[in-house]
């Protein structure tokens, strides 16, 4: 069984309260079909659940495979220095199949941040670590693929479909 | 309870009617070979004497690509190489095969081609699957003296992450890299 090695803290996206029954942590990849719909699946969940689920984002970008991963990443820890990640977070994968620079520049504007500053983040590379850190912990705790989840600390190995994570939610301890 | 006596326990519920491989454990000398990753170029286990090297002997290429096991390693190599650690996949699958699969995933990191005789080096680990005609999904650390120091057998439909070979490879150069 493997267990997330990073405990939730307060460099994490984190939608709903601590005292939530259950948190939900997902690595996941702005470029990945699967997360695509995984994305959708937990807004369900959310729905579902309310504040007794609390969601954690963390990057998991596959750069090899996925040209605009890093940058699409990027772009949401740019958004998040400005309190808007879940924005940019919602866009991203809203935008998925469309994911080019141009895009990433337009959304920022979208949500009334500057293109030009987050042209000169991207540049310099201000936010690799922080995504760069996400990951390594992700790598330590087992993270085997895009999505992986885990719920309550414990990964999930089964599919990520509605019906399968809430059960295996009302199954955690 | 040491691996290799771990090794020695005949395996026990649900799947105890099916044959299962129990792979080289830590503690055995890993056994050399010699195989070919392009058409035309070979790779040799001796090659990599003074550092340690990761087999990762895997069932098939081209599994679905964002959980793909090779993907996820090409990804950790900067963590491998923080180790001075090599990494070679090893399956059945042809040169061609694994050219194709390699460039498509973007691998930086030989994959060998154990496909004559088939199967051959796996079964060497203890790693073939009789029947299948595939390779299992195993892990080996092998240490700078060409010694096993830790292996794991994966169920073959579950891909084992980079956690296990990171907490082995802290282990051989005694600190966390990580």
């Amino acid at each position: 069984m493997n267990r997330l090695l990073v405990p939730v803290n307060a460099h994490d996206h984190i939608q709903g309260g601590a005292d939530a029954e259950w948190t939900l942590v997902e690595y996941g990849d702005y470029e990945c079909p699967v997360c695509g719909e995984a994305y959708q699946i937990v807004k369900q969940l959310q729905e579902h659940l309310r504040e007794r689920l609390r969601f954690v984002f963390r990057n998991f970008p596959l750069r090899q495979i996925h040209r605009m991963a890093e940058f699409a990443a990027e772009t949401a820890e740019f958004a998040s220095a400005h309190g808007r990640f879940w924005e940019m977070h919602d866009l991203l994968f809203a935008n998925q199949e469309d994911l080019e620079r141009e895009l990433l520049f337009r959304l920022t504007t979208k949500i009334g941040l500057s293109a030009d500053q987050l042209q000169r983040s991207l540049a310099s590379e201000i936010y690799r670590d922080r995504i760069d850190l996400d990951f390594r912990g992700g790598i330590r705790s087992g993270v085997n693929g895009t999505p992986t989840f885990f719920i309550n600390g414990v990964r999930h190995d089964g599919s990520f479909d509605l019906d399968t994570l809430l059960r295996a939610i009302a199954e955690a301890v | 309870m040491s691996s290799f006596a771990q090794s020695l326990i005949p395996p026990t519920g649900p799947a105890s009617g099916v044959k299962r491989n129990k792979i080289l454990p830590a503690g055995s000398l890993a056994p050399q070979f010699t195989l070919f990753v392009t058409p035309n170029q070979a790779l040799s286990l001796r090659e990599f004497l003074g550092r340690p090297v990761i087999l990762a002997v895997y069932p098939a290429d081209w599994s679905p690509v964002c959980g793909d096991q090779m993907a996820l390693y090409n990804e950790v190599l900067p963590e491998f190489a923080k180790h001075r650690a090599a990494l070679v996949g090893i399956s059945v699958d042809s040169v061609w095969c694994h050219g194709a699969f390699a460039a498509s995933r973007n691998l930086h990191f030989p994959l060998a081609s154990d496909f004559e005789p088939k199967g051959h080096v796996a079964r060497l680990y203890r790693a073939y699957r009789e029947g299948d005609g595939t390779c299992e999904r195993a892990l080996f650390v092998i240490d700078s003296n060409g010694n096993i120091s830790w292996s794991y057998l994966s169920p073959v439909a579950v891909n084992p992450g980079a956690d296990g070979i990171l907490e082995a490879l802290d282990k051989l150069t005694g600190k966390t890299m990580g």
